[in-house]
């Protein structure tokens, strides 16, 4: 088992052995999370500071409880009204940040790279919670742990990522860990919510729900942002819904035993079907938000290890 | 009268296209004789033994920003005159985008009185094309052309409405004074750090499509046909546009286009992890579009080369990718980083020298960027070979925003004359 980073910035440079480790780990912590007592001692001793440039309550949260659950001091840090607005240089903010000495790092970003470039300043571990239409490993993770838990298997299966794909970091880090884990990947979607230059990404790219989601195993749908509903990408709300919403009919084209997944929030009656996202028996999107905690647990768990790994730098 | 005598030189003739073994007499601030004998004798000239290195016209750099008025923390004239010098260039076209814009005879009159007391090399405003560079009125385009101007352009500016643009082209067109135009279609481009493909959806970055260059000079030529005013592209960079550009020229047009020292010598991938010193204007293109452009280079489809030196401070550029400032200095690093394609069969040095010195010279008008006697002493003799790491601290500009910060090059600038005058090493 290795596991050979400081930070966690991406799915990009992750080996495919080393994102099995971070799920097989992940794995022992969704039963350790369904136990009445959820006390671990990994972090203990350990300071996470949750930095967030941009509104989250979920992704926010499922960091709060993975570090409390593994015994770190958690702190948030609400930026978004406060530096980022005074103009702030990311490396201030690195230095202010060196200054108090925090082990774990949870940043998001509204700038794509963002978070990278606060990590080559800053001595701790920095974790991606999202940066920009970048990345967004941590769902990434959770995403494939709920897809390897249904289905015994992340690899060789056929999966539709569907909606905005230009716009979003998650079908970015997915399509990069899917793609690793050699599965055969569509996207779906009008071709204005298509990234460029996504012909060179060896997916097979469909502007049709019904074509796109033939015999597929995992829908993946994405949420359409509401800044984007209106004439400029899409010429509107309901006929984004009639072409690309899923819903029963839609579904029927995929495997019978297909699972549906999004990264929620929601639109109902926009991306999905409120029934449908609600179908105990084909949507796992309330699985996702479990496996969100245990994936970010074991991230967490195993940077902490290479921390302590390392000689403490220059402790003044 | 001091005359100078540089013997034992292999000299760069880029209009005749050769490298020669020779010496050159410089009095009078021009070039007196061109000899084919290496160490002629010429009784009480100072000599200058370049020890085989290689001598060619200085360099013209078009498009050069320099901070005064408004950014002079930035760069002075002081200090982007000695970064020229040490670069091997000794003409700069400065560029009207300083703060409030070079848009007045008055403010015309403001450089050219700093300039020459500032810089050592020779400085030759531009001004701006509309008032402000906002695109809604043209500027006193023949009072600025009398008080100095040498070009018109509202830089990366670009003049939205046409019929504005169009009308400035014509009275242009009746002074016969020179318009740059950016191409890009503005509203395409808005926001964009890189351009579009797979790297910057990878990375996430809001891009802007090749195919906008391509469409702004569409727009630029057609207007060029309809007004018959005289046209240079600041920066060709990629594949399309190029093709464009070859037709127009084909088709007679008094159009003439540059690119930059960054698009012929990197591709987007260099901006890597984010590195935001990487970020110029237009983005850095694919590695197809760098090939197409070094090859119309090559060609004489794009005439000119230029550094599009553009100083910022630290702060602007230590901001995430998409908020922090474009553009890079290039001033010193660009023979050095040019000399690349040199090494790697690329480009051999009478055509580098032709789009440095020789054309843009040319398009201006003026008499320098030649290797015949009665032109303008401006010479550079550099060493092509010399190996050295670039420090961007060593660097004379006030600002060090170069890409090239830690890269291995090969060449160095030993001397550089302006009108017979040595003006690096500075003594």
């Amino acid at each position: 088992m290795r596991f050979d980073h400081r930070h966690l910035l991406g799915i990009e440079p992750l080996r495919p052995d080393e994102i099995t480790t971070i799920l097989d780990l992940a794995d022992q912590y969704v039963s350790f999370n369904r136990r009445r007592d959820k006390h671990a001692k990994a972090l203990a001793g350990l300071t996470q500071i949750n930095m967030f440039f941009e509104n989250s309550t979920r992704t926010q949260a499922s960091f709060e409880l993975a570090g409390k659950r593994l015994g770190a001091d958690v702190m948030n840090m609400a930026m978004q009204a406060s530096s980022i607005k005074k103009g702030e240089t990311l490396i201030d903010t690195a230095m202010t940040l060196n200054a108090m000495h925090p082990d774990l790092l949870v940043v998001r970003h509204p700038h794509s790279g963002a978070v990278d470039q606060l990590a080559q300043k800053v001595n701790c571990a920095v974790l991606n919670a999202g940066d920009g239409r970048h990345e967004h490993p941590t769902q990434a993770l959770l995403d494939a742990l709920t897809i390897r838990r249904a289905k015994g298997r992340l690899h060789r299966l056929n999966i539709a990522i569907c909606g905005d794909i230009a716009h979003s970091r998650v079908a970015r880090s997915n399509l990069l860990l899917l793609h690793k884990m050699e599965n055969r990947i569509r996207l779906v979607g009008p071709s204005t919510l298509m990234p460029s230059g996504i012909d060179a990404f060896g997916v097979e790219v469909y502007e049709d729900m019904a074509e796109g989601l033939k015999d597929v195993d995992v829908v993946m749908m994405l949420r359409l942002q509401r800044e984007r509903m209106d004439g400029g990408f899409i010429p509107s709300e309901r006929e984004y819904y009639h072409r690309y919403g899923l819903d029963a009919e839609k579904l029927s084209h995929a495997k019978p035993d297909a699972i549906v997944m999004h990264p929620g929030p929601m639109n109902r009656g926009v991306e999905i079907d409120g029934t449908l996202a609600d179908d105990i028996n084909r949507s796992v999107i309330q699985d996702q938000v479990e496996m969100g905690v245990a994936v970010r647990m074991a991230v967490m768990d195993l940077l902490a290890r290479n921390l302590r790994a390392r000689p403490t730098e220059v402790m003044a | 009268m001091t005359k100078t005598l540089i013997t034992r030189a292999q000299l760069i003739d880029p209009e005749a296209g050769t490298i020669q073994d020779g010496a050159v007499l410089m009095a009078e601030g021009v070039i007196q004789t061109v000899f084919e004998d290496p160490s002629p004798n010429v009784p009480g000239a100072e000599i200058v033994d370049a020890g085989e290195a290689y001598l060619a016209p200085g360099i013209v750099d078009i498009g050069v920003k320099v901070g005064e008025p408004g950014e002079r923390h930035k760069e002075s004239f002081k200090t982007a005159g000695l970064a020229a010098a040490s670069g091997g260039v000794t003409t700069i076209v400065t560029r009207p985008d300083t703060t409030p814009a070079t848009d007045t005879p008055e403010a015309m009159e403001f450089i050219r009185r700093r300039a020459n007391q500032a810089a050592p090399v020779n400085v030759l405003p531009m001004a701006a094309l509309t008032k402000g560079r906002e695109g809604r009125e043209m500027t006193e385009i023949g009072f600025m052309l009398d008080a100095g101007a040498i070009a018109f352009t509202d830089c990366d500016s670009v003049v939205t409405d046409t019929k504005v643009l169009a009308r400035a082209m014509g009275y242009a067109r009746s002074l016969g004074a020179l318009v740059m135009g950016h191409p890009q279609e503005p509203i395409l481009s808005k926001g964009a750090s890189a351009t579009s493909g797979k790297f910057a959806t990878l990375r996430g970055l809001p891009a802007v499509s090749a195919m906008a260059e391509r469409m702004g000079l569409d727009r630029d030529l057609a207007l060029v046909e309809m007004t018959g005013a005289r046209y240079h592209a600041d920066q060709i960079t990629t594949a399309q546009a190029v093709a464009v550009l070859a037709r127009a020229k084909g088709e007679g047009l008094d159009v003439s286009a540059g690119t930059s020292m960054h698009h012929l010598t990197l591709n987007e991938m260099d901006v890597a992890d984010y590195r935001t010193f990487f970020k110029v204007k237009p983005p850095l293109r694919t590695e197809e579009d760098r090939q197409a452009v070094v090859e119309a280079v090559r060609s004489g489809v794009i005439d000119v080369i230029g550094s599009f030196h553009t100083p910022q401070d630290e702060e602007s550029k230590r901001l995430p990718f998409e908020e922090a400032a474009s553009g890079a200095v290039g001033l010193e690093t660009m023979l050095p980083v040019l000399l690349r394609l040199y090494h790697s069969g690329e480009l051999e040095l009478p055509v580098l020298f032709k789009a440095l010195s020789l054309n843009p010279a040319k398009r201006l008008g003026l008499a320098c960027g030649r290797m015949s006697a009665g032109a303008p002493a401006d010479l550079v003799l550099f060493d092509a070979d010399k190996p050295f790491v670039l420090d961007r601290f060593a660097l004379q500009s006030k600002s060090k925003n170069t890409p090239f910060d830690g890269a291995r090059l090969q060449g160095k600038v030993l001397q550089t004359f302006v009108a017979g005058k040595g003006v690096h090493p500075s003594s």
